[in-house]
């Protein structure tokens, strides 16, 4: 399984790297200006040049948009489970927050600053939460509470309490919801980490670097710092994939593909 | 409460009615009137066409109803206590086996909120895999396994902590024909090893009559007992559906139930 899992990786290496040889013969070849599209090979030339600020950059804006998915993540899963077990505030809760999902709650960044300071990181975690918490918790709350009729009787017959009902049907049943949540949030973190630090915050993060070499009209560093954002979004997707893996075995034995549209049973 | 020999009924439905939403507008009397004793290591088929209560009224045997007047009781209390202690096991149509657990862990999922020891568990798990022919397959996930045998498997939970009822709706309703017929006769020989009481929810009419000792005729809208076919055809095996008295027994059945047509 592990020589199919990596045999999988030669076809996206294969189309990456062509990718990146035709952006710089296009890019050669028509003679585009530096500053509309810079040349791959330029961007990496940036990016070791610009390495320690770049690194320091990726690393801040990394920790902001980690923490602010934890956050989001822990605060998604304990509501959900707190709606599970009240069904009425299940009712009237979930339906506001698919439509507060709805809406671009990025475009709270600057009110983020008035609330938690431009200055500090205070406000970029929170746009980050916003953006995490959401999905989270309707994906979550929906695995816990869409359970099979049969099986909520089965464990009736069993005598169960509901919190057994929930520790060994309702959570289970979940897991698969939440890692779809996941997926989503894990690089979307990022993307709103970023956006937020376009905003404000302290000068030296990802947001910052890439909005200052704009204004200095050195784009090939604001590419290099993109690049970054880009490892850093692929690094938490790859951390989601790797979570839903390890919690979920039975996924794995079953193979992927019949699992990665529709969570759960039918 | 002396009207029978507690030893020998394991279900006494005295005098039930179920309406659901008693009251508003889309009330619907689902059952009404019955009267029906089960007697212990009986096999009883509910059959009725859709709509007339017989899921319902296993539902009340099991207490994941309660009906709107009479009572029911199993094996001498009433069906609620019956619940709480656990006394019967039950398999759907829809096998309901855990994704997240492997086979021999669904199997073992009765017993071990009962509290039984690992060892204890493993070992009746392997027992429950041998009687439903699927040995070789507890370290399996459900999905890996057919359909047909998933329900071996949800047979198995059922019988792993040796209820001594089982209640079973539309069990086999999703399988197709050949998997259907072989497990019939899984079915009838597990309840002759282990002497269940088996109360059977189908539409199928040659199933009833295959199955059963007695096949309960239900009518449709409100639900009531039509009549009762006994069936005695002696040990079935493979050549009793093609035996002019399973015949014979299957047209009994087929006109208790066009009874109700005329009827209604």
């Amino acid at each position: 399984m592990i020589r199919n899992r990596l045999a999988g990786l030669g076809p996206p290496i294969v189309v990456g790297v062509a990718g990146l040889g035709l952006w710089e013969g296009v890019v050669w070849g028509f003679g585009i200006r530096k500053f509309l599209l810079p040349k791959p090979s330029s961007i990496i030339g940036r990016l070791s040049e610009n390495w320690p600020i770049l690194r320091h950059a990726g690393w801040e804006t990394g920790r902001i948009a980690l923490s602010g998915l934890v956050v989001g993540i822990v605060a998604g899963i304990v509501l959900a489970l707190v709606t599970t077990r009240f069904r009425t505030l299940n009712e009237g809760l979930t339906p506001l927050a698919v439509a507060v999902n709805a809406t671009p709650i990025v475009a709270l960044a600057p009110i983020f600053n008035a609330w938690f300071g431009i200055t500090g990181t205070l406000s970029n975690q929170a746009v980050v939460v916003a953006i995490v918490f959401f999905p989270v918790f309707i994906n979550t709350a929906r695995g816990l509470t869409e359970v099979h009729p049969d099986e909520l009787e089965l464990m009736r017959s069993y005598a169960s309490s509901e919190w057994t009902i929930l520790r060994e049907v309702r959570i289970p049943n979940a897991m698969p919801f939440f890692a779809n949540a996941l997926r989503v949030v894990a690089p979307l973190s990022v993307i709103a980490a970023i956006v937020a630090e376009y905003f404000g915050g302290p000068q030296d993060r990802i947001g910052n670097v890439i909005t200052s070499n704009v204004a200095f009209v050195r784009y090939d560093v604001a590419w290099a710092a993109i690049a970054v954002a880009s490892a850093l979004g692929l690094a938490l997707f790859a951390v989601a994939l790797l979570v839903e893996r390890v919690s979920m075995p039975w996924r794995a034995a079953m193979g992927d593909g019949e699992y990665t549209t529709t969570p759960g049973r039918e | 409460m002396s009207g029978y020999v507690e030893s020998e009924a394991a279900v006494v439905i005295d005098g039930v009615d179920k309406v659901f939403n008693a009251g508003s507008l889309d009330e619907v009397t689902a059952l009404s009137g019955i009267d029906l004793t089960i007697g212990a290591g009986e096999f009883v088929s509910l059959i009725g066409p859709s709509g007339c209560g017989k899921s319902t009224l296993l539902r009340l045997i099991g207490d994941l109803l309660t009906p709107s007047t009479g009572k029911v009781t199993v094996f001498g209390k009433p069906a609620h206590g019956a619940r709480l202690d656990q006394d019967y096991g039950m398999v759907f149509q829809h096998a309901g086996l855990f994704d997240w657990r492997r086979v021999a862990a669904n199997i073992e999922l009765p017993l071990e909120l009962r509290g039984w020891s690992r060892a204890d568990r493993a070992a009746r798990s392997a027992e429950m895999l041998d009687l439903v022919k699927l040995p070789d397959f507890g370290g399996h996930y459900p999905r890996q396994l057919s359909g047909g045998m998933q329900q071996r498997v949800s047979i198995a939970r059922a019988l792993s902590f040796q209820p001594k009822l089982l209640l079973m709706d539309e069990p086999f309703g999703a399988l197709d024909e050949m998997t259907r017929e072989h497990m019939q006769l899984e079915l009838l020989r597990i309840w002759r090893e282990t002497g269940t009481t088996v109360v059977f929810v189908t539409h199928s009419i040659p199933e009833s009559t295959f199955l059963s000792s007695r096949v309960v005729v239900l009518s449709p809208r409100p639900g009531r007992i039509n009549s009762i076919v006994d069936v005695d055809l002696g040990e079935r095996t493979d050549d009793t559906r093609e035996d002019p008295a399973f015949f014979a027994k299957a047209t009994e059945v087929r006109e208790a139930l066009r009874a109700d047509e005329v009827g209604a």
